[in-house]
C-alpha cells in the first residue's frame, strides 16, 4: 500500500468532513430554535414571532443547503477513496447510513421545501408541524451518522467472517445501542444547539448595538440564552459521559489526550497543561491536579487508567495473537473455507486480534514473516501523535466552559435584569460567534485523529483502508474540492451577511391588522419594558 | 431459532436486487424530472421570470426527490458493499463530476434569486443546467459501461484494483446509452413542466420534450441492437450456489456471445423494453397533444421500462468484470450478510410506506400550476 495515497485520502476526508461540519451544527440547532419560535407564534398569535421564524428560517435555509450538498460528498467518499474500508465493514457501517436516509433525510428534505413554500398553503398548525418535522429529521440524521461513527470507535456487535474476508454484523441491537454512539449523539447534538444559540445571540447583539430590529433581537436573545444555557450544560456533562465511555473502549485515545505516558497508581492525576514530548515519552512542565483524572475517567478511587507504555505492551501481545489468527485465515483461504475443526477453533479464539496483525502490513507483506523489530514498530504505531490531541482537547474544553459562562450571564440579564445589556457584553457576544464552530471542529479532530492508526478501532488499520487510486486522481479531486469549496464558502458567507444586514421582512398589513385587533393586549406592559411593535 | 433466518438468504438477495432497482427507478422518476428541468432551464425560459417559473415548479420538491439518490447510495453500501466499493472507486473521476454537479444544483436553487444582478442569476442558471445535464449523462454512460463489463479485479484479500481510465468510460456504446438517459430525463422534465408551468415555458417544454421523446425511442432501439449484436454477455459456470458466502472469488464466470440469451431463457422479460418504448411513444403523443397528467404517467412508464430492461437482462449479474471474469459481482456473491439484509428489509418495510405517504401529501399540498403572476407576487420568498 502506497502511504502517499493513504495520506492524501486522509487529507481529503478530513478537509471535506470538517467543511461539512461547518454547516451541520447550525442546521441541528437552528432548526430547533426556529421551530420553538414558530411554536410561540402559534401560541401567542403575535406577528413578531412569525417575522422571527421567517427571518431565522431564511438564514437556516442558506446554511442548510450547503450542509445537504457537502453531505453527499461524505456518503460518496467512503466508496471513492476508502473502498477497502467499504468492503471490509460495509456490512455493518452501511446499515445506519441507509437507515439515516430512510428515517431522517427523507423527513427533513421533504418538509424543508414545504417550510419555505407552504406559508400560504397550510394552516398555522400544519405549518408548525412541518417546522418540527424538519427539526426532528435533522436530529435523527445526527443519531444515525453517530451510530455509524460510534461503531468505528467501538466496534461492537460484529465479527470477522473468514469466508467473505470482512466484518459482518452479529447484533444490530448492539450496534444501535452502542454506548459510545449514544454519548456521542447527545454530545454532538447539544454542541449543535450551542452553536445555533451563540449564533442567534451574536447576531441579535449586533442588532442591539446598531439599534435595529430591537424587538426581534430581544426576543431572540431570550430564546437563545435559555436554550443555549441548557445545551451548554448538556455538552459538558455529556462530553464527560463520552470521556467515560472512551475510558472503557479506547484507552489509547484517552491516554494520548491526557499525555499519560505511564500508568499511575489510582486515582490518577489530571494534567492541566504541559508540553507533551513523543520521543522522550514525557510531558514537560506539567501542571497536575491530583486525583482528578481517576475520578473523571473511572468514577472510582481504585481503578487504574493504563498509560501509553503499558498499552503499547498490550498491543504487542495482541499483534502476536493476531498473527495466529492470520495464519488460520490463510488456511481458510487455501481451502476455500473448508478447514479442520481445530483451525476453526484457533481462528475463533484469536480473530478479535486479527486487526493488530494487519498493522504489520505496513512493514511486511505476510504478517507471519514479521521480525520482532517489526512487531515492536507496529506496536508503537498504535500511539497517535500526542501533542495535537493534548492541545486540541484543552482548547475545546475551555471553549465549552466559556459558553456556559456566556449563556448564564445572558440568561440572568434577560430574565432578571430587564435586558439592560452593557455594550461591551454585546460586543463580546458578536466576537464569540465563530467560537462554537472552532470547538466543534476541534472535537472532531480529537475524536478522529485520536482514533489513529485505525479506521475502525482495533479492527482495520487506516493504512489498509484506502482505494488503489493514483496520485493524479487524488490531486485532481483534492484541487477540485479546495477550489469548489472555497468559492462556495465565500458565496455562502456573502449571502449570510447580506441577509443579516437586510434584517427581517416585515409584513406591514398583517402587523397592522393584528394591532387593531388586540388594542387591549398592547396597552398592557410589555415584558421587555417597551412597546412590542416597531 | 434466530429471527432473520425466517427469510432464506437467497430470497433476501433477490428482494434486495429488486429494491436496488426500485431505488434507482424511484430516483429517476422523482429527481429525474428535476434533472430534466435543470437541463431544459436555459432553453424554456428566456426572461428572468420565465426561468423562475421553471425553477419554482421543482423548488419545493427537488430536495426530497434528491434523497432517492442519497438513499440509493446508502442502500448500495448497506446491501451490496462490494458493488458500492468497486463502482465508487472505479468510476472515481466520473463520480467526482457527479458530485460536483449535485453540489452545484442545491446551491443554485437556493442562491440564484437571492441577488438581483442579472449576471449572478444567469451564471446560476447555467450551473443548474450543468447540475441537471451532467448527472443525467454520466448515469447513462455508467449503465453502458456496466453492460460491457468494467475493468476491475479482486486480489485474495478482496482488495479492488481498477485498470481503466476516465476517458475509457466515454466509449461509443456508453455515449449512446448516455444519450438515451439524457433524452429520457429531458422528456420527463418536459412532461413535468407541461403539468406544472404555464404560458411560454410550457409551450417550449412541450416542443423540446416531444423531440427528446423521439430521440429516446431511436437511441434506445439502436443501443438494443448494438447490445444484441456487438457486445458479449456473461454467464455463471458450474453449479450456482445462491445462498453461499458473499465472496466473488468463489464463483466462476464465462463470457457468452450476447446478453440477449436472457430473452431466450426468460421470455417474459421482453415486457420491460416494450413498456419502455411504448411509454416513450405515448409521452411523445402526450406532449404533442398537451395532455398534462397522462404524459407524466407515460413518461414514468418509459423510465420504469428502460431501467428495468437493463437489470432484467443482466440478472444475476450486477457488475461484470471485463478483465477478470471471476471477479464479476452477481446477486449471489456480492450482498451483505443474511442478518444485515434482513435488518435493512425490516427498516425498508417500516419506512418506505411512511415516506411515500408524506411525499404524496406534500405533492398534494403543492398541487397546481406555477404562474409568473404568483412568482412576481412572492418574489421575496420563492426561488
Amino acid at each position: 500500500m502506497d502511504i502517499g495515497i493513504v495520506e492524501l485520502s486522509r487529507l481529503q476526508f478530513a478537509m471535506t468532513a470538517l467543511y461539512h461540519f461547518l454547516f451541520v451544527p447550525l442546521t441541528l440547532g437552528l432548526s430547533v430554535i426556529v421551530a420553538i419560535m414558530e411554536t410561540v407564534y402559534v401560541m401567542t398569535d403575535r406577528p413578531i414571532w412569525r417575522q422571527m421564524t421567517k427571518f431565522w428560517g431564511t438564514l437556516f435555509g442558506i446554511n442548510f443547503v450547503l450542509g445537504v450538498a457537502t453531505g453527499i460528498t461524505m456518503e460518496f467518499q467512503f466508496g471513492m477513496n476508502w473502498s477497502y474500508y467499504s468492503h471490509y465493514v460495509g456490512d455493518i457501517f452501511g446499515a445506519p447510513l441507509a437507515i439515516e436516509g430512510l428515517m431522517a433525510f427523507f423527513l427533513e428534505a421533504t418538509f424543508v421545501g414545504l417550510f419555505f413554500f407552504g406559508w400560504d398553503r397550510l394552516s398555522k398548525r400544519a405549518h408548525l408541524i412541518v417546522a418540527w418535522l424538519v427539526a426532528i429529521g435533522s436530529n435523527f440524521s445526527a443519531l444515525w451518522i453517530l451510530i455509524a461513527n460510534g461503531w468505528m470507535q467501538n466496534p461492537v456487535g460484529a465479527a470477522f467472517n473468514p469466508l467473505t474476508m470482512r466484518m459482518e454484523m452479529t447484533s444490530f441491537f448492539d450496534v444501535m445501542f452502542n454506548e459510545v454512539a449514544q454519548a456521542k449523539f447527545v454530545h454532538t447534538v447539544s454542541a449543535g444547539y450551542v452553536t445555533a444559540s451563540v449564533f442567534v445571540l451574536g447576531v441579535s447583539a449586533w442588532y442591539l448595538l446598531k439599534g435595529r430590529h430591537t424587538d426581534l433581537a430581544r426576543r431572540s436573545i431570550a430564546i437563545a440564552a435559555s436554550f443555549g444555557l441548557a445545551s451548554a450544560l448538556s455538552v459538558v456533562v455529556l462530553g464527560d459521559e463520552s470521556g467515560y465511555s472512551v475510558t472503557l473502549s479506547q484507552k489509547m485515545k484517552l491516554a494520548a489526550i491526557e499525555g499519560m505516558w505511564e500508568t499511575q497508581p489510582a486515582p490518577a492525576s489530571f494534567t492541566l497543561l504541559g508540553l507533551p514530548d513523543q520521543q522522550a515519552r514525557e510531558t514537560h512542565y506539567a501542571i497536575h491536579i491530583p486525583y482528578a483524572m481517576g475520578l473523571i475517567g473511572t468514577r472510582s478511587l481504585t481503578r487504574e487508567i493504563p498509560g501509553i507504555a503499558d498499552l503499547v505492551k498490550q498491543a504487542e501481545a495482541r499483534i502476536r495473537s493476531g498473527i495466529v489468527a492470520y495464519n488460520a485465515l490463510m488456511d481458510y483461504r487455501a481451502n476455500k473455507g473448508k478447514v479442520a475443526p481445530d483451525v476453526a477453533a484457533t481462528f475463533e479464539e484469536h480473530s478479535k486480534d486479527l486487526g493488530f496483525a494487519l498493522l504489520l502490513k505496513r512493514y511486511v507483506d505476510d504478517p507471519r514473516q514479521a521480525s520482532d523489530a517489526q512487531i515492536a514498530l507496529a506496536a508503537n504505531d498504535t500511539v497517535p501523535t500526542v501533542w495535537p490531541l493534548f492541545w486540541a482537547f484543552r482548547f475545546m474544553v475551555a471553549l465549552g466552559f466559556s459558553f456556559i459562562a456566556l449563556m448564564v450571564w445572558f440568561f440572568w440579564m434577560s430574565s432578571f435584569r430587564n435586558m439592560r445589556f452593557p455594550r461591551v457584553a454585546l460586543r463580546l457576544a458578536v466576537i464569540l460567534i465563530p467560537a462554537p464552530w472552532i470547538a466543534a471542529e476541534l472535537g472532531w479532530f480529537v475524536a478522529e485523529f485520536g482514533r489513529q492508526p485505525w479506521t475502525v478501532d482495533g479492527v482495520l488499520p487506516t493504512a489498509l483502508s484506502a482505494s488503489s487510486l493514483s496520485v493524479t486522481d487524488l490531486a485532481i479531486t483534492l484541487a477540485g474540492f479546495v477550489l469548489f469549496y472555497s468559492v462556495l464558502f465565500v458565496i455562502e458567507m456573502g449571502l449570510m451577511v447580506k441577509y443579516i444586514r437586510k434584517g427581517p421582512y416585515i409584513d406591514v398589513p398583517e402587523t397592522d391588522r393584528w394591532q387593531s385587533n388586540h388594542r387591549d393586549r398592547l396597552t398592557a406592559p410589555s415584558p421587555f419594558g417597551q412597546q412590542p411593535a416597531e | 431459532m434466530i429471527l432473520f433466518e425466517l427469510v432464506p438468504f437467497e430470497i433476501l438477495r433477490v428482494v434486495w436486487w429488486v429494491l436496488l432497482g426500485v431505488l434507482l427507478t424511484g430516483f429517476a422518476l422523482t429527481d429525474g424530472f428535476d434533472l430534466g428541468v435543470g437541463a431544459l432551464l436555459p432553453f424554456v425560459g428566456r426572461t428572468d421570470s420565465e426561468r423562475r417559473v421553471a425553477i419554482n415548479t421543482i423548488g419545493p420538491v427537488w430536495e426530497g426527490n434528491q434523497v432517492w439518490f442519497i438513499l440509493g447510495g446508502g442502500a448500495i453500501f448497506a446491501a451490496w458493499p462490494p458493488l458500492y466499493a468497486v463502482s465508487f472507486s472505479g468510476f472515481y473521476l466520473a463520480m467526482f463530476a457527479v458530485l460536483a454537479a449535485l453540489i452545484l444544483r442545491p446551491v443554485g436553487f437556493k442562491y440564484r434569486s437571492k441577488r438581483e444582478s442579472a449576471a449572478w442569476r444567469n451564471g446560476w442558471d447555467w450551473a443548474l443546467f450543468v447540475g441537471g445535464a451532467v448527472p443525467a449523462l454520466i448515469f447513462g454512460v455508467a449503465m453502458g459501461n456496466v453492460l460491457q463489463g468494467v475493468p476491475f479485479r479482486f486480489n485474495d484479500d478482496l482488495k479492488i484494483f481498477y485498470d481503466g481510465t476516465f476517458f475509457g468510460l466515454l466509449n461509443p456504446f456508453a455515449l449512446l446509452t448516455g444519450v438515451v438517459s439524457v433524452a429520457m430525463l429531458i422528456t420527463h422534465g418536459a412532461a413535468w413542466l407541461q403539468l406544472k408551468a404555464d404560458g411560454p415555458v410550457r409551450d417550449r417544454a412541450r416542443a423540446i420534450g416531444s423531440v427528446a421523446a423521439l430521440v429516446t425511442v431511436v437511441t434506445y432501439v439502436l443501443a438494443g441492437l448494438w447490445l444484441a449484436k456487438g457486445i458479449s454477455g456473461y454467464a455463471l459456470v458450474g453449479q450456482v450456489i445462491s445462498d453461499g458466502p458473499s465472496n466473488p472469488t468463489f464463483s466462476e464466470t464465462a463470457r457468452t456471445a450476447s446478453w440477449f440469451a436472457a430473452f431466450a431463457e426468460r421470455p417474459w422479460i421482453a415486457v420491460a423494453p416494450i413498456v419502455g418504448l411504448l411509454g416513450s411513444l405515448l409521452a411523445f403523443y402526450g406532449l404533442r397533444a398537451g395532455k398534462d397528467l397522462m404524459t407524466m404517467l407515460y413518461s414514468k412508464l418509459a423510465i420504469i421500462g428502460i431501467i428495468s430492461s437493463v437489470g432484467l437482462t443482466m440478472f444475476p449479474y450486477i457488475l461484470p468484470s471485463s478483465i477478470d471474469a471471476k471477479s464479476s459481482l452477481t446477486v449471489w456473491n456480492a450482498s451483505s450478510s443474511h442478518q444485515t439484509l434482513f435488518v435493512m428489509l425490516v427498516a425498508a418495510v417500516i419506512f418506505v410506506p411512511i415516506i411515500l405517504a408524506y411525499t404524496a401529501w406534500v405533492y398534494k399540498v403543492l398541487w397546481g400550476k406555477v404562474t409568473e403572476a404568483e412568482i412576481n407576487r412572492n418574489h421575496e420568498t420563492v426561488y
